[in-house]
């Protein structure tokens, strides 16, 4: 009997990298089929892609050793057989593609605003930081600071925002938009789901409203229409009216999300929370709401990924954020097709900050562990 | 649409009308100009960030004559659909977007064309290997067209006075045109001739392609103004005329010094050392002189952006002067 109990290993099959590969890539003739075919491809593109972004691609010189200057100069251009990438043209018009047409001599205010950001950002996404209260203090004021270090005043000189684009006009755009409308959001929300009639009769048409409309619509709304509303004499700034539009339609969209995780709550919950003689407000900003939002943190985040990339349409009232600035680039004479460097650039970009996001919700779910269902247990 | 439009610009337009649009941009210290967000050779950025094109020197010369310094400009970018409100809400003093003058621009919707600085017209390239010589031999073919322009209705016209057949391809952006055309995907991209070289140009091999002989409608680019402020639309109008005059006269950025004591009266009147001229315009005397030697006349701009040395390698043509068997042609400097 002493044999039989004796510690056997678990079959070699099911274990280690061999039992990995078995159970993921080859656990039936299909599964295996797919798994050799997609091999296949990648071993077909990967050599290809990395030829051309990398070993055959030029980055400052040209396959002579001469600086690039245009794109007549490109190796793929000077010998079609020998050339993969110019990326001289990302090279040369960094500047451009990071802070639009931002005065050279003020630009450290932009670094400066990106650092700050940085920080501004870190105890939003990370709660274990040390100090963490005064870096918080340091967030609230941050946008105030930004604004004056970015468009001038308090002694700075002014830089008047048609001069700004490229990634300075995406970030802006896009931390602005999520930021502002986050709050806007949970009021439209909570506004929807009130037993006053007229708050969410208000609350329901201005969702409906924006979210039946198209951005471009809304975009459009602010360049043209809304100067028009103002008295005479006042100039609206077109970047703050485009941020108009951006924020009211994306705070339709996000006071829908964060109505669907309040839908998810118990009625139970604010049973207990009425009962403990809480008032409407301290329930939903200690019981409800922290519920809801946890469990809304995918859809948040989605919407939030969506604005990002949406802010490209901004280029239609011509504002040139990082895609506008590509396509100005490509209508240089010096940089005339090289199309497929700038879009790659650009959507690298954006792919860096748009899977950052995703990343870092997934994180965030798992900390919060959003999976269990809260309200039940 | 257009009704909507035309209203916006009547309502925008009460509201800027008050005062001179010269006084405005004199007191504001800089001239704001609406470009395009990029069009090879009329306006796009420089490696520096500085705009460049014929459209933008457009705009330089203006800033110019009315402060002497080609840096005092704003420019404004703005697309097809957002050009026209925002000349009308007054957020530019003028445009220089290349814009075809029509009628109804300039009559319905409130603006004031003050001249034409690029004549151009809606051409076809095709691949040479199709060994098609004329746009007249095209029958049957696949047409790359940009839907909802002026271009696709010239271009049904053109096929049916001709009596031949094509299929359309439609197509939004200039950039899908560009793609489906070198991919095979259509015979024939048809579109504007500045455009047409502009898409050669950007070519792997820009010799196989050629564009055809034919022009099939006329648009003038030119720059425009708001309707009603007259001082404003002559300081516009005569600073173009000013770089087509110069190029009449032989002056040049380089030679306009020495052309101060030429004994030819026009260039003495052009160039402010004879009459008032400046002063009619409210301007300094000089101010010709100084779009000369700062800008360069018409030519110089001309083949700096657009000629036959650059990429695009657009002949003169119907840009010449009219002395030159083009129809650029500019009234008297007296």
């Amino acid at each position: 009997m002493n044999e039989m109990n004796a510690v056997r290993k678990p079959p070699v099959a099911t274990t280690g990298i061999i039992g990995w590969l078995r159970i993921n890539l080859f656990f039936n003739w299909t599964n295996s089929l797919i798994t050799l075919f997609v091999v296949y491809c990648l071993y077909q593109f990967i050599p290809w892609i990395l030829d051309w972004t990398i070993f055959s691609a030029d980055f400052k010189y040209n396959y002579l050793g001469e600086q690039i200057t245009n794109q007549e100069m490109c190796s793929r251009n000077l010998d079609p057989e020998n050339g993969g990438a110019c990326w001289a043209v990302i090279y040369v018009r960094f500047y451009q593609f990071i802070y639009g047409f931002y005065p050279k001599v003020e630009v450290w205010r932009v670094n400066l605003a990106y650092i700050m950001l940085a920080f501004a950002l870190l105890p939003l996404l990370y709660a274990k930081l040390p100090y963490r209260k005064y870096f918080l203090y340091f967030t609230y004021i941050f946008p105030v600071i930004a604004y004056f270090l970015l468009n001038g005043g308090l002694g700075f000189t002014e830089v008047s925002t048609n001069k700004w684009g490229g990634l300075l006009v995406t970030l802006v755009l896009g931390c602005t938009g999520i930021a502002l409308a986050f709050p806007i959001g949970i009021m439209l929300a909570l506004g929807r789901r009130s037993k006053l009639p007229v708050i969410s009769m208000m609350c329901t048409l201005f969702i409906e409203f924006i979210r039946g409309v198209p951005l471009i619509t809304l975009l459009f709304f602010g360049m043209v229409m809304l100067p028009l509303f103002l008295p005479e004499g006042i100039d609206m700034d077109g970047l703050v009216r485009v941020l108009v539009a951006v924020t009211l339609f994306q705070s339709a969209y996000m006071a829908e999300v964060i109505r669907g995780g309040l839908q998810a709550i118990p009625p139970g919950q604010y049973e207990a929370a009425k009962s403990l003689g809480m008032s409407y407000w301290r329930m939903n900003l200690l019981i409800i709401l922290p519920q809801a939002i946890r469990i809304s943190i995918p859809p948040i985040v989605n919407t939030s990924i969506g604005l990002f990339k949406d802010t490209t349409l901004v280029i239609i009232v011509g504002i040139l954020d990082l895609l506008g600035i590509g396509r100005g680039t490509l209508a240089d004479t010096n940089w005339l097709g090289l199309s497929y460097e700038i879009y790659f650039f650009v959507s690298l970009v954006f792919f860096i900050f748009t899977f950052g996001m995703s990343r870092y919700s997934l994180y965030l779910e798992k900390k919060l562990k959003t999976g269990i269902n809260m309200g039940a247990d | 649409m257009k009704k909507l439009l035309s209203i916006f610009a009547v309502v925008a337009f009460a509201f800027s009308a008050h005062a001179g649009t010269l006084d405005d941009v004199k007191n504001r210290g800089f001239l704001k100009c609406g470009v395009t967000t990029g069009l090879a050779g009329f306006a796009a950025p420089d490696d520096n960030g500085e705009w460049a094109g014929l459209d933008a020197d457009m705009c330089r010369a203006v800033a110019v004559a009315v402060f002497g310094d080609r840096s005092k400009v704003e420019f404004i970018t703005t697309t097809g659909k957002s050009r026209f409100p925002t000349l009308a809400s007054g957020e530019v003093d003028m445009l220089a977007r290349n814009t075809t003058w029509t009628i109804s621009r300039d009559v319905n919707l409130g603006f004031e064309f003050v001249g034409v600085n690029f004549y151009d017209g809606q051409g076809f390239m095709v691949p040479s290997a199709l060994g098609v010589s004329s746009a007249t031999e095209l029958d049957g073919a696949t047409v790359c067209i940009q839907t909802g322009t002026t271009t696709e209705l010239n271009l049904a016209d053109f096929f049916r006075l001709n009596g031949i057949s094509y299929e359309a391809l439609p197509i939004e952006t200039n950039d899908e045109g560009k793609e489906n055309l070198f991919a095979g995907r259509c015979d024939v991209y048809t579109t504007d001739a500045s455009g047409l070289s502009s898409t050669r140009a950007a070519a792997s091999n820009p010799d196989k392609w050629v564009v055809l002989p034919e022009i099939i409608s006329k648009e003038p680019l030119g720059p425009l103004v708001r309707h009603g402020d007259h001082q404003w639309g002559d300081v516009v109008r005569w600073s173009l005329n000013a770089m087509i005059i110069a190029e009449e006269l032989g002056i040049t950025s380089e030679n306009v010094d020495a052309q101060m004591s030429s004994n030819v009266p026009e260039v003495l009147r052009l160039l402010g050392v004879e009459g008032n001229y400046g002063e009619m315009l409210e301007l300094s005397n000089d101010w010709a002189y100084q779009i000369i030697k700062q800008i360069g006349n018409y030519s110089e701009s001309y083949e700096a952006n657009v000629g036959p040395d650059t990429p695009l390698e657009i002949a003169r043509g119907l840009n010449a002067l009219w002395t030159q068997g083009g129809i650029l042609y500019a009234p008297p400097f007296r």
